[in-house]
């Protein structure tokens, strides 16, 4: 049962972040609520004000630009993510991973914003961006803040964001020349959340040695989980698949999942060996061609 | 808590229902409007059964809010008749048997809408992947997928 709330639908950005100074922690903000509808259904979020930023046009657009690169606005939907013909050219992977996040009936109201600020680890968006160094942008009536990606989750269902502040935007930046990256989750259904996943991008020198890579987790831990040994590993190394291999070892070490009724501790790192060996080659494969 | 005046245009009908600001979309289309046809089950995003379109979008209105669609277009089973005529994908569903207990064709045929209005000329592959978010635990896949690309292909 949901606990009753008083609702708030603000017409505008200035309006919403109006709302949320005044009410700060009493408040929820709502946007497609594909997570926060069933947390509040169990009674494990009860908020004394919802606010409802569904319809604020100002946070829902995707705009590239050479320079700065992407940048999509809080609540753009992930289907319209998914549809995005620059974001398809540009920067597949994202679209890849939206194809494969809940179902088409979750994406057409879920938004990307409300996905990363509610932090579950196992959430497929941001083990993604933080691949493709993604920032966050948040905003209070005081002024805004940007993040690194992977710097913005603390813990569980936790970030750096205050009370009285609104996700604005992700921005990704334009990928370096010779960059591939890939993603992939592990579940038995499609439409599932990842028992674990795993994200990789490499760049290469023009000598074909690694440049930078990285290796980012899914529901591999507290938070999506950046596995810096594993990219040091890499770094001005040549394509080995020996190498690739243990990167996955490295990372089913570093990672702390938990051990619940999908799957055991165990299984979990092996599979998390197993995607990021997977996950490098494939990045490796990409920024090559 | 105090009820609040909504204006919700269903089927191409408009409404006003006054409601707790916590109701969902799909307590107002079955408690509220008495439109049965767009079911309940799991409430938790996952099974589809409660598939309605807003503005041609499938949603899943065991998770939406109602006050969420003032003034968009919602369009729930009963609404894919015309005049008493069946639509193309409900007279599909009847040919091809495309259900067994029925509590997920109304979702079904909802999703499939959606689809077919955006896409003409699907794969088979489409296809199933368009009823990703829908679950038949009766396990007639087959013949609704049959049924959706018999409308695909311009049999109705």
């Amino acid at each position: 049962m949901i606990y009753d709330f008083n609702y708030l639908k603000p017409g505008s950005l200035k309006e919403a972040l109006s709302m949320l100074s005044e009410h700060k922690d009493e408040c929820k903000v709502i946007c497609g609520g594909q997570s926060l509808l069933i947390v509040m259904r169990q009674g494990m979020v009860a908020p004394e004000y919802l606010l409802d930023i569904k319809h604020v046009k100002e946070l829902s657009y995707i705009s590239l630009d050479a320079k700065d690169g992407l940048k999509i606005g809080a609540a753009t939907t992930h289907r319209t993510i998914e549809k995005s013909d620059v974001i398809a050219k540009n920067y597949p992977v994202l679209v890849a991973m939206e194809n494969k996040l809940a179902s088409i009936q979750t994406r057409n109201w879920g938004t990307i914003g409300g996905n990363l600020a509610h932090a579950d680890p196992a959430g497929d968006p941001a083990p993604v961006l933080i691949s493709l160094k993604a920032s966050i942008k948040v905003g209070s009536a005081n002024g805004e803040r940007t993040f690194p990606l992977d710097e913005f989750f603390v813990d569980y269902f936790a970030t750096q964001k205050n009370d009285d502040e609104l996700v604005l935007e992700i921005q990704v930046p334009v990928p370096e020349p010779k960059t591939g990256a890939a993603y992939q989750k592990f579940n038995l259904l499609d439409s599932d959340m990842g028992i674990v996943a795993a994200a990789a991008s490499v760049t290469l020198n023009n000598d074909g040695t690694c440049k930078d890579a990285r290796v980012v987790l899914g529901n591999a831990g507290p938070v999506p989980l950046r596995v810096k040994k594993a990219e040091e590993l890499l770094t001005g190394k040549k394509y080995d698949e020996a190498l690739f291999a243990e990167a996955g070892r490295i990372a089913s070490e570093e990672c702390e999942p938990v051990d619940d009724i999908h799957s055991s501790e165990a299984h979990r790192r092996h599979i998390i060996g197993v995607l990021t060996k997977r996950m490098l080659k494939k990045a490796w494969d990409l920024a090559k061609a | 808590m105090e009820k609040q005046a909504l204006k919700l245009s269903v089927n191409g009908q408009d409404f006003e229902v006054f409601i707790n600001p916590k109701t969902l979309l799909v307590e107002v289309i079955r408690d509220h409007l008495g439109l049965t046809g767009t079911k309940r089950g799991c409430e938790t995003v996952s099974c589809g059964a409660c598939t309605v379109t807003v503005n041609g979008m499938a949603v899943k209105s065991c998770s939406v809010l109602a006050a969420q669609v003032e003034g968009m277009n919602i369009v729930t089973a009963e609404g894919l008749e015309t005049d008493g005529n069946l639509s193309p994908i409900q007279k599909a569903f009847l040919d091809y048997g495309s259900y067994q207990c029925g509590f997920c064709t109304s979702g079904m045929l909802m999703s499939a809408t959606a689809f077919l209005d955006e896409n003409k000329n699907p794969t088979k592959q489409e296809i199933k992947e368009s009823i990703e978010g829908n679950i038949c635990r009766c396990t007639g896949y087959n013949s609704i997928v049959r049924a959706i690309d018999a409308v695909a292909q311009g049999k109705y």
